[in-house]
């Protein structure tokens, strides 16, 4: 009885361990949002990425994993557009993680962001220490891109895909039900 | 009392499950046996591993022509190649994409790049695209490190050359000549896969 009193205590620690952290790092994101402008990029480690990946305010995040050199992404970009415009009153967000190359912001990322007329949230992920993080969004992500992580605070589903509209949609229609 | 009893119960099944369970995936794991195959290099010549009678084992890559994570690692694999191919490791690079798919990575376009670069390792096309999903490729670049063990090849290591596709000179840790280094030596790689950003393999399905 004792032991079993011990373990639920340890399990009550770990819940509520998470949920500490996981307001810190909300905190942390709104201060960051204030003093980035808006304009802006925001260059990112996993550190950095981590709380966006893990909101817990009701809202249902797509996370795009994307670059400008690759070809099925720019190919599924106006397809998480669409979805960003439809669904946005709808608590959704889509967030375009760019896995661009750190010295090629200026000369490629942000040039094709303006061609694109880019409405998404945008940020770059340049943390070099790739079989760490890769493992942390998904222990079923190999690292191929493009890979989608979408999520809220009930469900969380990770795809190492190219998608097309309707069937991006019916995912996201999923988590949203 | 029994609430708790059964949701002890359920978060102990909970954890064991989270741990256990594997997802559904085709391909090799480390420990695998792995097929030989027999593809045209870009001098024309048909490669197959039985082919390479004195060699300990081999360092396959799956890598292409338009990856631009391919192109930062090209140097890199030469590298390995001169390093291991005079100690029994050579490097065999495959190209798995459909080139009507991605029109540059065609075998006419193969033979430009391995020219261009000095290529010192067969550079093969995956005609049909029949060998990178029996390995489990999913990218480029996307190493597969194989031991002779009698007459079969088991899988030692999957994953990535090492741990900074940029910035060379920024490499800690270089996985892929760990991993041969330790079959060199009589040991098993401590670390047998790795995981890094790549290219999709580019199909028509």
């Amino acid at each position: 009885m004792r032991k079993l009193f011990g373990f639920i205590c340890v399990l009550f620690v770990l819940v509520s361990c998470k949920t500490e952290t996981k307001k810190a790092s909300v905190l942390q994101e709104t201060q960051q949002g204030k003093t980035e402008p808006t304009q802006k990029i925001p260059v990112y480690t996993y550190k950095e990425l981590a709380p966006l990946l893990t909101k817990n305010d009701g809202k249902t995040y797509v996370i795009n994993f994307w670059a400008t050199w690759c070809a099925p992404c720019v190919k599924e970009l106006p397809y998480f557009e669409k979805l960003n415009t439809v669904y946005k009153g709808k608590g959704v967000e889509v967030i375009l993680v760019s896995l661009d190359f750190p010295d090629q912001l200026k000369s490629k990322l942000i040039p094709f962001i303006q061609k694109k007329k880019l409405q998404s949230k945008v940020v770059l992920m340049v943390d070099p220490d790739q079989d760490t993080w890769i493992p942390k969004i998904s222990k079923n992500w190999s690292g191929a891109i493009p890979a989608t992580l979408i999520y809220n605070k009930e469900e969380r589903r990770f795809f190492e895909k190219s998608f097309q509209y309707d069937e991006l949609e019916n995912e996201l229609l999923k988590l949203l039900k | 009392m029994k609430a708790i009893k059964t949701v002890l119960v359920l978060s102990v099944f909970t954890l064991i499950t989270a741990f256990t369970l594997k997802p559904v995936e085709s391909g090799y794991d480390v420990g695998d046996t792995a097929i030989d195959f027999k593809l045209k290099n870009v001098d024309g010549k048909m490669i197959s591993m039985s082919d390479y009678k004195n060699a300990k084992g081999f360092i396959v890559i799956f890598t292409c022509n338009t990856c631009p994570y391919s192109v930062a690692y090209e140097d890199r694999i030469i590298a390995l190649d001169k390093k291991y191919k005079k100690k029994g490791y050579p490097v065999i690079a495959i190209n798995p994409n459909d080139p009507s798919a991605s029109p540059n990575d065609s075998f006419e376009d193969m033979k430009v790049r391995a020219r261009e670069k000095g290529f010192t390792f067969p550079y093969l096309f995956d005609d049909g695209q029949k060998v990178y999903p029996q390995y489990g490729a999913t990218k480029t670049p996307h190493v597969f490190i194989l031991k002779k063990e009698n007459k079969n090849l088991k899988v030692a290591y999957i994953g990535a050359i090492d741990n900074n596709s940029h910035k060379p000179a920024a490499v800690t840790k270089k996985y892929a000549e760990d991993a041969v280094d330790a079959l060199l030596s009589g040991k098993n790689p401590e670390k047998t896969t790795s995981r890094a950003i790549g290219c999709t393999i580019k199909t028509n399905y």
